[in-house]
């Protein structure tokens, strides 16, 4: 291994340089850097919405960048479509599977690369025979639909060699696999690494990057903060540090108060994740008035899932949810409402707001039964409410009966986080409510979560920013593979500490 | 019943059978690659009357059924351009497009009602064949359209599961965004399907016109269109399929027109909603069956793909 690095130092197999990528409201990619070595595997590491996909995305030609310059092997390229990347031997492997339920194994793999005609037992003999070649056994015949999700991406892996692909790029691939399944994956990387392909493995789980990763790069909030790190010399640790961001407090704490009664009771909660395994695996916690409980965690141990158990959005399949005392596991979001419980959820546009309605129209979405004349919605009762919301709230719009889809992130989340506490909830549940805003956006929703605390409202903050929830959260627990993993006084706690229960290092073995 | 009314009813039914055969199997084809094209009947009464006339003009009937066959694929084009290039909702173009159809060809054919035909589609010799008992006049006295439909579905069965493109065709309707980072046109196949099915719709409209009833009247296309439609999902999205229940579904065409004949008393409007009963009672068993195995529907049929949405 080590001579063939020395010799493919000098022109990287790929190279992005300065890469921005910007969607309406987001910029995904802000001048983000990636150099990768042939023969190797590398990690590129980072919180969920650090640009990660959109990166990869952008090599594997799916997006076109706004800026910047794509190198394969020191010559630049301009891929169009996702078809000029596979033409430069570009595989990608997505997150969601880009597979055809019902077609076969061998029909998914020579997608876009078949013969003019295809001729049956052939087609399965060869893509049976590829597999063998690089140890993913498959059956070719099989309609992918019978297939477990392990089975489903060694079809995925192999639509890239069946391509020749010289570069292959993984976008969290481990993520629908069970243990097993993702060090055998590792096995199978390696051994295409060794065959002197590069492998892109992007990934937020720490132990497999230090498992069987050659180099790793690091991206948070779309930029690159650290690039092509040998693992060898590294830690998870640090890493960990390197994702979360890792600068020192800047922030004064607001002053706690002391908490009163028990509002939000979870025990024991189990739940399944949206592929069936298991991702929130025995949690027991509580939340009292008047103090905000934060959550922390890389992205993928359960914290959205956690969130939407207790929004009511997600069965438990075991445990209990209490609110107030009352038990509230098997109730429908409306009953929770009424008991008192606001939901920040994590995806804004998606769940928490209808982005062809009008700012008026979200804001009573949630309160319309009391914007009522008779039977009939009150146009004038509701644009006062919504007045209210915009005023207090201080949120910044253009004219209240247009599309809230114009608004920006900042005052998208005002709108939400406004109207939900304008119910005077007694527990609120805020799913990553700053991701993605600008300074004042963060510190105007830090403000008003605080300010619901001091007015004695039970808080659950889910964040994956650590200095956030070092910043406002009165107490901190660290959720790893669905348990909580340690608790922590955010005014003393060591965020090396911290940083080793987000990687599931038990305090006492960390070195 | 006399054994000449007997095979008079077979001829008809592997007539009416061929008729919807064109028509479903061009749905059909759209549908594969995910495009819902509800216009059938739109473009059949415009292929009709465009090969109708055609044959007026020139007297010459294969020229006329070129002129159907292109006529229907620049109808469906309209469909094409609003569903697969703008992205538009599908039901609501195709239904337009029925509309426009049907109102366009009345308005065009209206100085050719009733005229006699320019020029038929007479029905193929072959030979001794043709004098054979039975087999004789419905396999073999039939007209050219009829062995066009079977050599169209066989066709239409070898591209679809045999061919390189035929499989990137079923991905766009499958999974569209799949089949675009497989490197095949979304948009090309997408098109090219709606234009394909648009002419083997035409090519429906060109038979009744040139060979079924050569003449032209307002609405003649009497709803054929629509159990065409509903016959791509009687046969499971699948061209053999199709063929079989085309030929049942022709069989209550050419009965319902003989009931008074063999001296049934049912009401004919009931024979005219069987096809519909029998494609619901599909509809019902392949969503029963599909608690444990996909539908057999393209997964993205009615829904347009664009690419960099998120």
């Amino acid at each position: 291994m080590e001579e063939e690095v020395g010799e493919s130092l000098a022109t990287p197999a790929v190279e992005l340089v300065d890469i921005w990528k910007r969607f309406p409201g987001v910029v995904a990619n802000a001048g983000a850097h990636l150099r990768v070595r042939g023969g190797t595997v590398h990690a590129v590491l980072g919180e969920n919405g650090a640009g990660k996909s959109t990166l990869v995305n952008v090599l594997s030609g799916v997006y076109r960048p706004d800026e910047g310059e794509v190198r394969l092997g020191g010559m630049p390229y301009r891929f169009r479509t996702p078809a000029d990347a596979l033409a430069a031997g570009i595989g990608m492997v997505h997150q969601e599977f880009r597979l055809v339920p019902s077609f076969t194994v061998a029909e998914n793999v020579v997608l876009g690369a078949a013969k003019r005609v295809l001729r049956r037992g052939d087609l399965e003999e060869r893509v049976g025979e590829l597999g063998r070649r690089f140890g993913l056994a498959t059956e070719p015949d099989r309609p992918v639909w019978q297939l477990s999700m392990g089975e489903r991406q060694r079809v995925e892996i192999l639509k890239a060699l069946w391509r020749d692909a010289r570069i292959l790029i993984l976008d969290e691939p481990t993520a629908v696999l069970t243990p097993a399944e993702a060090e055998e994956l590792g096995e199978v990387l390696r051994h295409m690494a060794d065959d002197g392909r590069s492998v892109i493995f992007i990934s937020h789980k720490l132990h497999e990057v230090t498992g069987f990763c050659d180099e790793a790069t690091v991206l948070r909030g779309g930029e690159t903060v650290a690039a092509s790190l040998p693992v060898a010399e590294t830690d998870a640790a640090t890493l960990a540090g390197l994702m979360v961001g890792a600068t020192p407090l800047t922030n004064e704490r607001p002053p706690s108060r002391t908490p009163g009664e028990v509002r939000l009771g979870v025990s024991g909660l189990r739940a399944l994740g949206d592929r069936g395994l298991e991702a929130v695996g025995g949690v027991d916690l509580e939340v009292r008035s008047g103090e905000i409980v934060g959550i922390a965690g890389v992205a993928g141990n359960g914290q959205r899932e956690l969130a939407q158990v207790v929004a009511g959005l997600r069965p438990a399949t075991s445990g209990t949810v209490t609110l107030d005392g009352a038990d509230m596991t098997g109730a429908p979001p409306r009953a929770r409402f009424a008991a008192g419980l606001a939901y920040i959820p994590e995806d804004r546009l998606g769940v928490g707001l209808a982005p062809r309605l009008s700012v008026v129209e979200n804001s009573v979405l949630r309160t319309y039964r009391g914007q009522r004349r008779g039977p009939f919605l009150s146009g004038s009762r509701m644009a006062a409410h919504c007045r209210d919301l915009v005023e207090r709230f201080g949120v910044r719009t253009g004219p209240l009966g247009d599309p809230i889809a114009g608004l920006s992130g900042g005052n998208l989340q005002r709108l939400l986080v406004g109207r939900e506490l304008s119910g005077r909830p007694s527990v609120v549940v805020a799913a990553q409510p700053t991701r993605g805003l600008d300074v004042q956006g963060v510190k105007a929703i830090q403000n008003l979560l605080v300010a619901e605390r001091d007015a004695g409202t039970a808080v659950l903050l889910i964040s994956e920013d650590l200095d956030e929830l070092l910043t406002i959260a009165d107490r901190l627990l660290v959720l790893h593979d669905g348990s909580i993993a340690g608790e922590f006084d955010p005014a003393s706690a060591e965020r090396h500490a911290i940083g080793e229960a987000m990687v599931g290092q038990a305090p006492e073995t960390a070195p | 019943m006399t054994e000449a009314s007997m095979i008079g009813l077979l001829v008809a039914t592997v007539s009416f059978g061929a008729l919807l055969y064109l028509a479903a199997l061009g749905e059909l084809i759209a549908e594969k690659a995910g495009i819902l094209n509800l216009g059938v009947e739109g473009m059949m009464a415009m292929g009709a009357v465009s090969a109708f006339m055609a044959a007026l003009e020139w007297g010459n009937p294969w020229l006329a059924l070129l002129v159907g066959i292109v006529v229907g694929a620049l109808t469906a084009s309209v469909h094409g351009w609003f569903t697969v290039v703008m992205g538009a909702e599908q039901v609501v173009s195709g239904l337009s497009l029925t509309i426009l159809g049907l109102g366009f060809a009345a308005y065009t054919g209206k100085n050719v009602v009733g005229r006699p035909p320019g020029a038929v589609l007479a029905p193929v010799d072959w030979g001794p064949l043709t004098d054979l008992p039975w087999a004789g006049p419905v396999l073999f006295g039939q007209a050219p359209l009829v062995y066009l439909a079977v050599l169209a579905g066989v066709a239409a069965w070898f591209v679809l599961t045999r061919t390189r493109i035929g499989l990137a065709l079923r991905a766009a309707g499958e999974s569209a965004s799949t089949a675009d980072v497989a490197g095949h046109s979304v948009v090309g196949l997408r098109f090219g399907a709606v234009a394909v099915g648009g002419g083997l719709a035409g090519a429906s409209g060109a038979y009744l016109t040139l060979s079924l009833t050569p003449q032209w009247a307002e609405g003649m296309t009497a709803g054929r269109g629509w159990i065409a439609v509903a016959l791509v999902i009687f046969g499971a999205w699948r061209p053999g399929r199709a063929a079989v229940g085309a030929l049942l579904f022709g069989g209550l065409l050419a009965l319902k027109t003989r009931l008074q004949t063999f001296g049934v008393d049912i009401s004919p409007i009931l024979l005219s909603m069987l096809p519909y009963v029998l494609t619901i009672t599909v509809l019902i068993v392949i969503s029963v069956r599909a608690r444990n195995r996909p539908s057999p529907s393209p997964a993205a049929l009615g829904t347009a793909y664009r690419r960099e949405e998120r």
